[in-house]
């Protein structure tokens, strides 16, 4: 069973995403979804070192709704900072967070917050996971920025993915 | 849009068009205006997110009244979007930082602490 689906949730949701795409669910499309589904993971096994633990799908369903908040919110202040560049310039600079968070797939979905957050740019990661360097957008206050961060973002991931 | 569409379908979806297109240029023009690459980097994400969000949301609500059915995979667009902006993003950011040290730029030194020798 592990040989044959190295990651069952991925080729689940490949069956799906395909489905989805397709808006169909004609014996041809289930075929041909499923045959995704199955190869998929198989040509890409060589590509994942390790498996992704995930737990707390309570936690996974609060995090993705206090990003999406977070994300209009931060959304708001860059269109205003650019309305007001002219008179007032954010204040823009780079920021390290120490991290605590160490798993290869929580840092990778780090990323990927600080990616879709329009007011911070994930710069840098120490080879040892060990700090962050973060471009923000306005900071008011590092260290309450810094909380903000390891509160809303880090401890959820680390619940979900260590 | 269809003349068959109910004006509390059409008021909701044009009004996320119109916000979309609003957040989509002013991404553009924060492109334009700001001066240092790393803020450059931030107002473009306004149409990543919110632009994209809004038109996959009048498209829902759009096609779900046309088909009177729920049509919803266009929320599939902003999941690929986040998934696959960020390898841009960090390929940018990381190039960036590459360059400005090499050129020595006022830009932070690199975290790794095994270089802390050469910190500026």
């Amino acid at each position: 069973m592990n040989r044959l689906f190295p990651a069952p949730w991925l080729s689940l949701a490949l069956w799906i995403l395909w489905l989805t795409l397709n808006l169909s669910v004609s014996p041809g499309n289930l075929l041909l979804g499923a045959a995704l589904g199955f190869a998929a993971p198989l040509m890409m096994r060589k590509l994942r070192p390790k498996r992704a633990h995930i737990r707390r799908p309570g936690t996974i369903v609060r995090l993705f709704f206090l990003v999406g908040r977070d994300v209009i919110m931060s959304n708001l202040i860059v269109a205003r900072g650019v309305l007001r560049a002219g008179r007032r310039p954010p204040n823009s600079c780079f920021i390290k967070v120490p991290l605590d968070l160490r798993d290869a797939h929580g840092l990778a979905a780090l990323a990927m917050i600080c990616t879709v957050v329009p007011g911070t740019v994930w710069s840098e990661l120490a080879l040892d996971r060990s700090v962050l360097l973060l471009h923000v957008w306005d900071l008011d206050d590092e260290a309450q920025f810094i909380e903000h961060f390891k509160s809303t973002y880090e401890r959820p991931l680390m619940e979900i993915f260590e | 849009m269809n003349a068959d569409l109910s004006l509390w379908i059409e008021v909701p979806v044009a009004i996320l068009l119109v916000l979309s297109g609003v957040f989509t240029l002013l991404g553009a023009t924060g492109l334009l205006r700001m001066k240092d690459y790393f803020q450059r980097m931030h107002p473009p994400a306004l149409a990543s997110t919110i632009g994209a969000w809004c038109v996959a949301l009048a498209s829902i609500i759009c096609f779900s009244a046309l088909k009177s059915g729920p049509v919803v995979h266009a929320w599939l667009i902003p999941v690929l979007l986040a998934i696959t902006v960020p390898v841009t993003t960090l390929l940018l950011a990381r190039a960036a930082l590459f360059r400005k040290r090499m050129a020595g730029d006022d830009v932070p030194a690199e975290v790794s602490s095994r270089r802390t020798e050469s910190g500026r």
